[in-house]
Order: structure tokens, then sequence, then C-alpha cells
């Protein structure tokens, strides 16, 4: 019994202990950085405030009469089982109270379903496991993933303290970019199976859905860089997608802008030229630990029953047309997806020739971007 | 030959012995055993999950399991505790005590209610044998949202036909029960007569045959998208993923009412009893019940405010929902006035009761607030909804049945349960709840999404808390189970009234009732 | 006699015919299991669970039958059967509301959506562009190929005949049975029971013609919804014409008086229930 007594007491004062430095531990919505966040965040404390009165209310009464209508007090019971008016007055107080709940909740979502009249576009694509973001206007178009000391500390027994890692988890290789003081408009889709945009200081979630597109916009008033997650269970690594937004100075904007076309630039080069071997084993790898480890794990081992492994693979190491042929076009009905619309020419010829010379496999061949562009 | 001569003598031969007796039983009572020891066992094994996913959350990083195998856990829990712990508890507790409270022979279909609880155990090794198979359980969460579940291996036409099992049970148990409270009634036990218990499974079983079969219809239009190449879900096909949502929810919603509304009704059984008062406002009760369940089918969609619906219908479910508080609140005004001005003693089921009042009411207003729309965009998939629906379900539902267990316990096996570890039972239950769930809304607002093994390091010390609370909670449960067992076997006998302040054809019968309760009707003035 | 006792409701003393049902149940799903993740022998296990779940039939049913002709029952036990079975029949309603949803979720939402309705433009103006919403439809991916729609006034109209037809044969039998005319009662059974399976018989060939002109379930949402739904209620038609076939058989044994007849009632509920359903698919499915 006191052994109980002394665990509770411990716990208590654990408790204690959290809502004292209450800052650090992060125990209310963030108010964010746009102006339907901060509608958002009111609206949410205003119901919330309400909820802790008709509680207090509630819980008040039933307190009281708990401590004074009790047999030990000699508490003899009243007989009254019945009050019209009351029934009436309890039911008229709450609708009342919620009518006053959702005018402006009505307002808001109003403002927030119109993305109308926006300044730029860009369209968020979800994929198992990571995010494509496309500029139509710009012309750029990028693959974001969750970042390497990330992926590497979160392999289970990984001995990687995630304290140790900087923003564990919510750190991505590309993060997206969008100029401060614009109404950006987000569209949603996805390439496999349900998804979910959520960066919780731009306020709004919204679900990416394969063969629609969804919408939401955001008008991010100060510079900064956000982090969100995906927010819709979509498979083994859905806790591993993370979103990072930047938002910067228009002028800041156009210079990313124009890097970013540059970089495209170059990568368009590479996929001209041909390789030597060392190159392309050594981009495979790259390519390997960002598109192929999620599932055929670092090691190429595989899941047993639920993803193949790359090592000694049948496809991997027998004819090279069929294995080009998987990467590219992937295998339906399976989690296999086609990579020919998610990777470059150079690309993918590295990542071949990787898995068939690389984790274990030996088959001595290459693949050139050219044989790859042949195929498409 | 007059067989009738003959059944009325046999009516007063006993059980049959040994297991026969539990494979061939039609009778009520035990029936009702069966669900409710199946319900425990069931509720344990679906713990042990809950522990998993608990541990592998006290700490960043993955420790214990992969995280394929941490949404299987996920999804698992779920599936047991909604489907195999907590509705076949309350079909147990409806079998025990309907025939006895409205005074009927038995339920109206002997023979039909022995095989809805025959094809569960069935159901449910089919379900946990997805564990052993090649690909793994489910892991696409109990909502089973397409195209991700269609990703499932081997265990997915398992999970799919436990479900319609599971489904055929229920829906057998529900129509059982609605043809016992139409037909079976003692004379002079009119509809507005029958005790609050009574009504509520009453329009719980409605809502039961109103859903079950869209449930089993949506999981049959799964089943033929992966394996006959159907396109119901395929936005290619001319379908729509979110058709399923739709669907899954017409039923989800419901169901998540048939999971408390009989916990309602057992509140409002106890509730006068220990405060030696009749049940306030009755009639309000009734209504408020039927009102509560008509609105179940017209919110569904406020679990998929993010799927991106036109405004108008985003606007009609906030509304439509947040009007569900109204009704609930009447009961819960109801409640508290039954207490107001009694003469209340604090008996292990009274303090479960209250615990459900405090409780509940704290789910019911986290969901209120997820029903505003706009703030739903933040709450939505992340711990937030996971605190609110395990507050509406652990000491909502759960308590609930843990307090119909203490009030009727005496009942049904003749002798008292140690009143001072039931005592000790509900204050660490209710310490260690809260330690566990209380927490969880703090990480969801700060951000933590749901389902998911790993979280990034600011969400540490609150799911360490949330962990220990688990634990904590978990070994509670198997008090529980030692006093039940510890009754069951012996004990101070009990009187045949057991609570003095308690009233109903129940505590007319011995404790325990004989093995058929009113082979002749008693007459209800 | 009949009302003897009726204070005394009849609570029968144990059976063990519902855990064989569970165990014929679960065999037969295994097999189905089996045979989906693509195992061999998946068919003889349901073949094997299929008859444990005849056999449980005959004796569940069997044991209730001779129960009923020794008089067990009366009017009290006849009601919980009479509840019992329309409350089933309604479930039965919510199933086939599931699938006739699908449908006018596909007709009036999902596929006008595609074809850029509503806020959706963009679906279709970037992942669909070019797709027009028309129903019937195989989606904008026209998956399953080229397909033919199913004529409404053709064998569909003819089948709604025959329905119809036997509709007003079961009332003609029943109210033979309540006048105690076995002759009529036989033929009206009759007269219904060949109608319905005719009915059967005509969708089969209706099947095929359907495959021939390439639609098939795959056939995007037009084949899934139209083969679902027919597909089902195909199923629950020839139920009810074996429900019926069986009281056919009892009435020509003479089973069943005016006031006890209630395996006669519920097979002529569940048959308008499936005669309902049909109208409902004629006009959506078929004509619409
Ligand atoms: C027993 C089960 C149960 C019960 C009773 C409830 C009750 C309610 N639930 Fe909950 N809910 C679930 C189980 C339950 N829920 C589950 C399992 C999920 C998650 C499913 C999943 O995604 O996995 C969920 C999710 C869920 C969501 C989706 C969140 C999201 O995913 O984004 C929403 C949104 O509106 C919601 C709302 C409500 C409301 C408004 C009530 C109301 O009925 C509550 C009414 C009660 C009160 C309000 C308290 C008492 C009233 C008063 C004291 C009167 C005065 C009060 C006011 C005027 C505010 N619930
Ligand atoms: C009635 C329903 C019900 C009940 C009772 C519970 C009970 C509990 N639930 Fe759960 N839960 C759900 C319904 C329920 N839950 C649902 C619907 C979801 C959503 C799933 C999804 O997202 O798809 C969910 C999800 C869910 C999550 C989120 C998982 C995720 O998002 O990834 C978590 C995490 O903490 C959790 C924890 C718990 C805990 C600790 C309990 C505890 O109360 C459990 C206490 C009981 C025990 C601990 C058992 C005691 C026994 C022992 C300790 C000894 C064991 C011995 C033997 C077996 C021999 N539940
Ligand atoms: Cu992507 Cu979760
Ligand atoms: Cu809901």
């Amino acid at each position: 019994m006191n052994k109980a007594v002394q665990l509770l007491t411990g716990l208590v004062s654990a408790m204690a202990v959290t809502s004292a430095n209450a800052g650090g531990w992060g125990i209310n919505l963030r108010e964010g950085v746009t102006d339907l966040s901060h509608e958002i965040y009111d609206l949410h404390m205003l119901v919330f405030w309400v909820c802790v009165i008709i509680g207090v209310l509630v819980f008040g009464v039933m307190i009281y009469s708990m401590v004074h209508h009790r047999a030990s007090k000699g508490h003899k019971a009243a007989t009254f089982h019945e009050s019209t008016l009351a029934e009436i007055l309890w039911t008229i107080a709450p609708i009342l109270v919620l009518g006053f709940l959702t005018v402006p909740a009505a307002k808001a979502l109003i403002k927030i379903e119109d993305s109308s009249n926006s300044d730029m576009t860009i369209k968020v694509t979800g994929y198992q496991w990571k995010w494509q973001y496309e500029y139509p206007e710009e012309g750029i178009s990028f693959f974001s993933s969750m970042s390497d000391p990330s992926r590497k500390a979160s392999v289970r027994d990984s001995g990687i303290d995630p304290n140790s890692v900087e923003h564990y988890l919510l750190d991505v290789d590309n993060p997206v970019v969008i100029p401060v003081g614009k109404k950006v408009r987000f569209l949603f889709t996805s390439n496999d199976v349900n998804h979910a945009w959520w960066v919780p200081d731009l306020a709004v979630k919204k679900d990416a859905i394969p063969g629609f597109i969804n919408d939401m916009w955001a008008n991010v008033t100060e510079p900064g860089t956000y982090r969100g997650q995906c927010a819709e269970l979509c498979g083994k690594d859905h806790g591993f997608m993370p979103i990072v937004v930047i938002a910067k100075e228009q002028a800041d904007y156009d210079a990313w802008v124009s890097e970013q076309l540059a970089s495209a630039e170059e990568t368009k080069a590479a996929s001209e030229k041909t390789w030597d071997r060392d190159a392309l084993m050594a981009q495979g790898e790259k390519v390997y630990a960002s598109s192929c480890a999620a599932c055929h794990q670092a090691g190429g081992q595989g899941i047993p029953g639920v993803f193949p492994a790359i090592t000694g693979s049948p496809t991997v190491t027998g004819e090279i047309g069929e294995h080009l042929n998987t990467i590219m076009n992937g295998r339906t009905g399976t989690a296999m997806q086609a990579y020919a619309g998610q990777l470059n020419d150079a690309d993918i010829a590295a990542v071949t020739t990787f898995q068939r010379n690389g984790l274990g496999n030996a088959v001595g061949d290459m693949v050139q971007p050219a044989d790859v562009k042949a195929l498409r | 030959m007059d067989t009738h001569a003959a059944e009325a003598h046999d009516d007063h031969h006993g059980p049959a012995k040994g297991l026969m007796r539990w494979i061939r039983t039609t009778n009520h009572k035990d029936i009702g055993t069966l669900y409710l020891w199946f319900s425990l066992l069931m509720f344990l094994i679906g713990g042990v999950m809950a522990l998993i996913i608990r541990a592998e959350l006290f700490q960043p990083g993955l420790q214990f399991i992969d995280p394929q195998f941490f949404n299987s856990m996920t999804t698992m829990h779920a599936l047991i505790m909604i489907f195999a712990a907590l509705m076949p508890a309350f079909v147990g507790l409806a079998n025990w005590m309907l025939p006895i409270m409205i005074g009927a022979p038995d339920m109206a279909l002997p023979r039909m209610n022995n095989w809805s609880f025959w094809i569960l155990p069935f159901a449910v090794t089919m379900l946990l044998s997805t564990l052993f198979v090649e690909g793994g359980a489910p892991a696409g969460g109990w909502t089973m949202y397409p195209p991700l579940v269609l990703q499932t291996g081997a265990a997915f036409p398992m999970l799919i036909f436990s479900i319609h099992l599971l489904g055929i049970s229920s829906i057998m148990g529900s129509i059982n029960i609605i043809a016992t409270i139409m037909n079976l009634r003692a004379p002079g036990m009119s509809y507005m007569k029958m005790p609050m218990f009574v009504w509520t499974w009453f329009i719980t079983a409605f809502l039961l045959i109103a859903t079950m079969p869209v449930l089993a219809g949506a999981v049959t239009m799964l089943l033929t998208d992966k394996y006959f190449a159907t396109s119901f879900f395929n936005a290619a096909g001319g379908g729509d993923p979110v058709m399923f949502q739709h669907i899954f929810w017409f039923f989800g919603h419901p169901e998540v009412y048939i999971l408390i509304l009989p916990a309602f009704g057992i509140v409002s059984q106890i509730i006068p009893t220990f405060a030696r008062k009749p049940l306030f406002g009755y009639s309000s009760m009734v209504y408020a019940t039927a009102s509560i369940a008509f609105l179940s089918f017209i919110v569904w969609a406020h679990h998929m405010f993010t799927v991106g619906m036109p405004v108008a219908g985003e606007l009609f479910f906030m509304v439509a929902t947040m009007l569900i508080a109204v009704p609930t609140g009447v009961k819960v005004f109801n409640w508290v006035s039954t207490m107001w001005r009694g003469s209340m003693t604090f008996e292990t089921p009274m303090l479960f009761a209250i615990g459900f009042v405090f409780m509940f009411t704290i789910g019911g207003f986290s969901g209120v607030m997820m029903a505003m729309t706009p703030v739903d965009f933040q709450y939505h998939d992340t711990y937030f909804i996971v605190a609110h629906f395990h507050y509406v379900l652990v000491p909502g539902a759960i308590f609930s049945v843990m307090a119909a267990v203490y009030y009727w316990l005496p009942k049904w096996t003749g002798n008292m349960y140690d009143e001072k570890l039931g005592k000790f039972h509900f204050w660490m239950s209710t310490v260690f709840v809260n330690i566990l769930f209380f927490p969880q809304h703090f990480v969801g607002l700060a951000g933590m999404p749901r389902r998911i093994p790993d979280y990034s390091v600011q969400f540490t010390n609150f799911n360490m808390i949330s962990t220990i609370g688990a634990f904590g909670f978990g070994l509670s449960q198997l008090l529980f189970v030692y006093i039940v067992i510890k009754a069951a076997r012996g004990g101070a006998k009990a009187t045949d009234q057991v609570w003095d302040g308690a009233e109903g054809l129940e505590w007319t019968l011995s404790s325990p009732p004989p093995y058929h309760s009113f082979s002749t009707q008693p007459v209800v003035k | 006699m009949d009302n003897a006792a009726d204070d005394q409701y009849y609570v029968p003393h144990g059976t063990t015919w519902p855990f064989i049902g569970s165990i014929g149940l679960t065999t037969f799903l295994v097999g189905f299991i089996m045979l989906l993740n693509g195992g061999a022998n998946g068919k003889y296990a349901m073949i094997a669970g299929a008859v444990i779940l005849i056999y449980m039939m005959f004796g569940w049913f069997g044991e209730v039958i001779a129960e009923s002709e020794k008089n067990t029952y009366n009017n009290w036990e006849g009601k919980s059967f009479r509840l019992g079975m329309s409350w089933f029949i309604f479930s039965e309603v919510m199933f086939f509301a599931v699938f006739f949803g699908a449908l006018f979720y596909a007709r009036i939402l999902s596929v006008p959506w595609l074809g850029g309705a509503g806020e959706e433009a963009d679906t279709n103006r970037i992942l669909w562009d070019g797709f027009q919403a028309v129903w019937p439809t195989n989606g904008p991916g026209n998956v399953g190929g080229e397909f033919q729609r199913m004529a409404a006034w053709g064998l569909p109209a003819l089948n709604t005949l025959i329905l119809l037809t036997s509709g007003a044969t079961v009332t003609w039998a029943h109210h033979a049975i309540k006048k105690n005319d076995r002759k009529n009662l036989i033929r009206g059974l009759t007269a219904t029971v060949v109608l319905g399976f005719l009915f059967v018989f005509l969708q089969a060939i209706e099947y095929k013609e359907a495959y021939h002109e390439g639609l098939t379930m795959g056939t995007g949402i037009y084949g899934s919804t139209f083969y679902l739904l027919t597909g089902f209620h195909g199923l629950h038609v020839t139920l009810g014409a074996v429900m019926l076939t069986v009281v056919l058989f009892r009435s020509m044994k003479g089973h069943f008086t005016p006031q006890n007849h209630f395996a006669f009632e519920a097979a002529a509920w569940y048959w308008h229930f499936v005669d309902v359903v049909w109208l409902g698919l004629f006009i959506f499915v078929y004509w619409l």
C-alpha cells in the first residue's frame, strides 16, 4: 500500500516539475506565423476557456454535493426527480454557448477555404515517404526527404542518441522555400497512399489524396524556418517524412530561385555525359540511401515477407533491361513505385549500377544515363 | 403429447456440467458470463499491445520494435479493444441483466444468442493470427483507409473476414436484444418504466443493426478492390479513396456512441442507487439518448475535416457535431441533479460512476473543441485526438464497465467483492489513467502526430510520463482481475437487495439468481 | 391447445448447432483466405466449410421445425421470430444501402469532380486533363478498357416483370395459407419458386453478355457498382428462392396452419425485400 503511495508522490512531484518549467515542454498550440494561424489560436483559446468555465461549474456542483450530501454526514435524501424548467434551461444554455462559438469559427473557416487570387502556387505531391515540390511558374521541381543524420539515428538500436541530432526527425535535405508577405497557394496530391501536409506554424493541415487535388493557402508574415510532419498514416515511415518550409524575403527568395534553375542545368548536363564506374557507384550509393534504403534497408537485405532483398535478388543480378524496367516503372500492386518520374537519367543509371555491383552483388556491368534516356 | 409440461419440468434442472455446458448453453446468464470473461481476456491482450506501444514511445529513437510492427500494434490494439473487449463487455452485461431487469424468462432467441457469442472466439482468433502471417499484421490503422490498407500482405483477407464475423455476431446480438425488449417485458413493464440501462441498450441495438452492415459493405469493397479489380477507391477508375472514409465514418461515428450509450445506462442505474434518490429527469434521459443516437448519423465527417470537403459540408458537420453536446449535457446535468441533495455513500461502483462523469465530461470537452472545424485543422491526427478518445473510452466506457461489474457482481456470484481492494483499484486506476492520458493533450497540441513510432525530442518528457501512467494503469487492472476472481470463488454472502438504495426487478431475485430467472413473469405495478 | 402455455415462454435446452456453424463458417473463410493468398488447396477447405454449414442448417432448422410441428411455439414465441426476421431484413437493407450509396457517390460526386466540377477544377486540369464526366464511365484512367452499357429495356425489363409477378404469386399463396387452401398454397409457391430461379438464370445470361461486351468487375466504377449491386442481389434472390423451396416442400408435407406459418411469412417478407431492391437496381443501375 504505502509503496504505491510513494510511487504516487514520486509521480505527482514529477508532474509538478513538469508544469514548473512548462516553457520548454510545449503544452499548447503554437500561435504560428500567419494571420489565420493567429485567428485559429484565438479560437482554440476561446473554446478552451469556455470548456474550463463550464467544467468548473459542473464539477463545482458535483464536488459540493459530494462533500455535503453524503450519508456519513447524516444528510437525508430529498425526493425530487423532475423539473421541466431546469431541463429546458440546461438545454437552451448550451445551445447559446455553442452558437456563440460557431459564429467566429464559421467566419474563420470561410476565410481559410478561400484560396482565390493567390500570388503564387506550389504543387506538393506525397510519396512513400518523401515530398515532391513543384513550382509551375518558376519551372522548379525537387524532392524533399528526411535528412541523413535523423535517418541514421532513427534506425532501431542505432546507438545514436536522438538528442545529439539537430532537429531530430524534423529536418530535410531540400526544404521548400517561399517568399514572405505573399499569398502562397499549395496544391496537394499523392503518388501512392494518403498523406497529409502539416506545418503547425502555417496552421492548416490538408490531406494529399491520390487522384485528387486539394488546396490550401498561407501568407507567412515573418521570415524563418518552419517545421512539420506528415499527418496521415501512410505506412512504415509515416513518422519519417518531415516538412521544412523556409520563408525568405522576396530578394533572397528570387536568389534561391535562380540558384535552383542553375543547379537544374547542372543535373541536366550530368545526364548528357558518360560516367566512369567509380562516379556511378559513388552517386548510386547516395541515391540508394535516399530512395531505396527505406524499404530494401541500408545493407540491401530487405525485410523478409515485406520488402524483398536487393542482395542476390534475381531481378537485380539478372538481365539488365528488366532491372531498369523495375526501377523506372515500379511493380504494380506492390509498394515498389515507379522512379522514372522521381530520378533523373544519371541517378537511375547510378543507382542501378550500384545495386548490381554493390550491396554484395557483383554482376560487373554498368548503366549509362544514355541507356536510361533510351528507355524513356 | 404436451411438450410444455416436459419443458416446464426441465426448467428446474440446473445447468449441464463440464465444457459442453458452455458450448451448448442457451441460458442468458451463462452466455453473459462467457461474454464477460472473453472481454476481460481481450482487454488484457489489447492492453499488452498498448503497453508495447507505450514502451516504444517511452523515449525518442527506436528501442524495441520496428515501425511496421508499431503500426500493427496500433491497429490491432484498437481493433481488439473496440470489437473484442468493449463491445462484448456491453453485450455480456446486456445478456446478464436485460432479461432480469424486464422480468423476461430469458433472451427472446436463445439459440441465436449462443451463436452470437460463439462466433467471437473464431473471429478474434482469425484476427490475432494475422500477427504470425507473412507480411505481418494489418498496419493501416483501425480506420483501414485505402489505398494504404490495400498494401497489407497475407493478413488482408483475414482482417476483412474477421470484421465480417464480428459484424455478424453483433448484428445477431442486437436483433436478439431488440426482440427481447419488444416482446418479453413483464406485464405492466411499459417502455417508459424500463430501467435506463435497458433503454440505452435498446437504442444502441438499433445503432448496431443500422451501422454494422455498413462496415461490412465498406470492407467488402476493400476486398474487391484488392482482389477483384474493382475501382471503388481508385480515382483512375472513377472512384475516390475518400468515399471509403465517408462510408467508414458513417459506421464509425455511431460506433463510438455504441461504445458510450450503454455506459450512460449503467451510470444512470448506479448513481440513483448510491444517492438513495430516484434518477432525475428519467424521460429527458430517454429523449436525450434518442437524440444522441439520431445526431450520431449526421456528424460522421467531423473525422474528415482535412480531406478537402466543400465549405458548406464542413460548416454543416461542424454545427451538427456541436449539437451533440446538448443532449449529452442534459445527461450530465441530470446525473449531477440526481446526486444533488441525495444521501450519498461511495462504494466502489459509485466511485467508478462518479469518475466516469468527471472524466467522460473532460473527454467530451475536447470533443467539442475538435468539432470547431478551423481548429481541428490543427488538432487532427495529433495526440490531442488520442487523448480525447481515450478519455471517453477508458475512464469513460471502460470505467462504466468496471462500475457495472462491481455493482452487479454480488448479484451474479452471491458473494460480496473485497470493498477495500475495490476502492484501492478505483484510486489506482483514476490516478494512473490521468497520468497516462492527460499529458497526451499537451504533446498533441505541441504538435506530435499520432501513429508514429518515434518522435522528435521536444516531446520526450510528456511521453515518458504517459508511459509510466500506462504501466501503472495496466498493473492496477491485474488487481481488478484478482478482485473479480476472488469474489467469484467466495467471500461474504450478499443479500438479495445487495445495495440498500437499489431498485428494480434484478434485486427481487436471490443472489445468485436461479438458473432460470422468471419462468413465469412477475407483474410490474 | 395452441395457446395452452402462453405464460410459458419456450426456452430450448442447449444446442450444438451454433458452434458447428461457427466451425463451418470459419473453415469456409479460411479456405477463401488461402485461395486469395494464392494457396491451391483453399477450395477444398471452402467445400468442407460449405458442407458443414449446410449440415448445420439442416440440423438447426430441422430441430426448430420439429418443435414447431409439436406446437412447442405459440404466438408469444412467434412474435419473437417475426421481430427477429424483420430486423434482420432491416440490416440487409442497410447492407444494400452501402452499395447504392457508393453508386450515388460516384455518379453525383466523384465522377463529376474528376471532370472538374465544383471546387475540383484543378483535379481535372492537372491530373485528368481532358476527362469528361459522363455516366456510365470507367474513369479517367479508362480502367478495364472499352465496354458497353447494359440496356435497361432488354433482359432487365423482363426480369423486372418476372420478379413483380413472383411477388404477386407469393401473395396468392399467402391468401391460400390463411384460408387453409393447400392446393392454391402449393400452386402459388411453385410459381414463385420457378419464377425466382428463372430470374437467376436470366441474370446469368445477362452477365455472360456483359462480359462479352467487355463489361467486367474491372471496368472502373461502373463495372464495380454494377456487379456488386446486381451480384449481391442475385445472391439474395437465390437465397430467397431456396427458402421458398423449403417452405414449398414443407407445405407439401402438410406443415403450417392458418395461424402458425412463420417460416412462410419470413420467406415471403424476404422475397418482397429482394423484389424492392431490384426495383432500385432497375431504376438506378440500368435505367437512369
Ligand atoms: C466513446 C467514444 C466517443 C465519444 C462519446 C465521443 C464524443 C465526442 N466526440 Fe469523439 N472520437 C472518438 C470517440 C468518442 N467521441 C474516437 C475513437 C475518435 C477517433 C477516431 C480515430 O480517428 O481513430 C474520436 C474523434 C473525434 C473527432 C475527430 C477528430 C479528428 O480526428 O480530427 C471529433 C471532431 O469533432 C470528435 C468529436 C466528439 C464530440 C463533439 C463528442 C461529443 O459527443 C461529446 C459531448 C459531451 C460533452 C460536450 C461533455 C458534457 C456536456 C456538457 C457538460 C454540456 C455543456 C458543454 C458544452 C456546451 C461544450 N471526436
Ligand atoms: C476501448 C478502446 C480502447 C482502450 C480501452 C484503449 C486503452 C489504451 N490505449 Fe488505446 N487506442 C484506441 C482504443 C482504446 N485504447 C483506439 C481506437 C486507438 C486508435 C488506433 C489507431 O490510430 O488506428 C488507440 C490508440 C492508442 C495509442 C496511439 C497509438 C498511435 O497513435 O500510434 C496509444 C498510445 O499511447 C494508446 C494507448 C492505450 C493505453 C495505454 C491503454 C490502456 O488503457 C490499456 C490498459 C490495459 C492494460 C495495460 C492491460 C492490463 C494487463 C496487464 C498489464 C498484464 C497483461 C497480462 C497478460 C495479458 C497475461 N492507444
Ligand atoms: Cu506520409 Cu504519413
Ligand atoms: Cu465521431
